[in-house]
């Protein structure tokens, strides 16, 4: 079994916001019907979380559920613990129509915090990154610049933010020239 | 700029995160159908200065599908409704009518 890392082996950067490549984590893709109650009941008992609502987050400890289209969740758990949990899922949902994936090594995530994070994303996605109007419990799928991305909130000043792995490093460039010292705006002051 | 809201996830987002697929509501001239209805399907679409119906994907969203109403002269969005109709519903229209009374009516 070949050692697994992260596509920029833990990578940091300290500007006016910290970006971090977030440690190994595990991420399971699920399409399926997900108002059905079967599919509820299948990510409940493997992921050990509830399935979120309309572009909804739903975080228990270090498991977390991410509302992607009306017909896809992303999951979070350990490392360790994706490739049970999508067999558990496919096992419990067997000939329904729903699938689930291991995507573990084909994503990136990184976290962005301190107190200018949000200025730090807003320079990057056309999205409104204003406190009030993103807030903790929403999933934003969007682009950073070129690349597609999903940005949630993880934490009190903290946001995540989830890419393919093969832009891992644009993607942190983007992040770190956008936190550069002396790129502080204000908009959010 | 347009600022589309993607019916499928309710983002309100512009233009940059979307994708343009062309003329909606096409009705395809299946087997059988003569030479030139076939080629029409193809090849013929409108170009109309004033009310469209498009088709557009929320490429770095949800990525699924929908449509949407508006004016190609002032890039004035009417509405944007799911993709699993075959003409604009009834709110669409009325929307349409409201701002432009004059308005042919679709097809």
């Amino acid at each position: 079994m070949s050692e697994a890392v992260t596509a920029l082996n833990g990578a940091r950067y300290e500007g006016i916001a910290t970006i971090a490549e977030a440690p190994l984590g595990g991420m399971v893709t699920l399409r399926g019907d997900l108002s059905g109650a079967d599919l509820g009941a299948a990510v409940q008992e493997a992921a050990g979380v509830a399935v979120p609502g309309r572009r909804g987050v739903v975080a228990e400890g270090p498991r977390t559920a991410l509302w992607m289209a009306p017909d896809e969740l992303l999951l979070l758990m350990p490392y360790a613990e994706a490739p049970e949990t999508a067999a558990g899922i496919n096992a419990a949902l067997a000939g329904r129509f729903a699938l689930a994936v291991d995507v573990s090594d084909a994503r990136a995530r990184f976290h962005v915090s301190g107190p200018r994070a949000r200025e730090v994303l807003a320079k990057l996605s056309p999205v409104d990154f204003a406190a009030g109007v993103f807030a903790p419990g929403e999933v934003r799928r969007t682009r950073a610049a070129q690349a597609a991305a999903a940005v949630w909130m993880s934490g009190e000043e903290e946001f995540s933010l989830i890419c393919f792995r093969s832009v891992a490093r644009y993607v942190f460039d983007l992040l770190s020239m956008a936190a550069a010292p002396g790129g502080e705006v204000g908009a959010f002051d | 700029m347009l600022l589309l809201t993607c019916p499928n996830c309710g983002v309100t987002a512009e233009e940059s995160e979307f994708h343009q697929g062309g003329e909606a509501h096409l009705r395809r001239a299946g087997p059988g159908s003569p030479d030139d209805a076939f080629e029409g399907y193809l090849f013929t679409r409108r170009n109309p200065h004033g009310v469209h119906f498009e088709r557009w994907r929320h490429v770095f969203g949800c990525g699924k599908w929908f449509h949407a109403a508006r004016c190609t002269a002032t890039l004035e969005v009417f509405g944007t409704y799911p993709a699993q109709t075959t003409e604009p519903p009834a709110d669409i229209v009325a929307a349409i009518r409201a701002k432009r009374p004059d308005w042919e009516g679709f097809r």
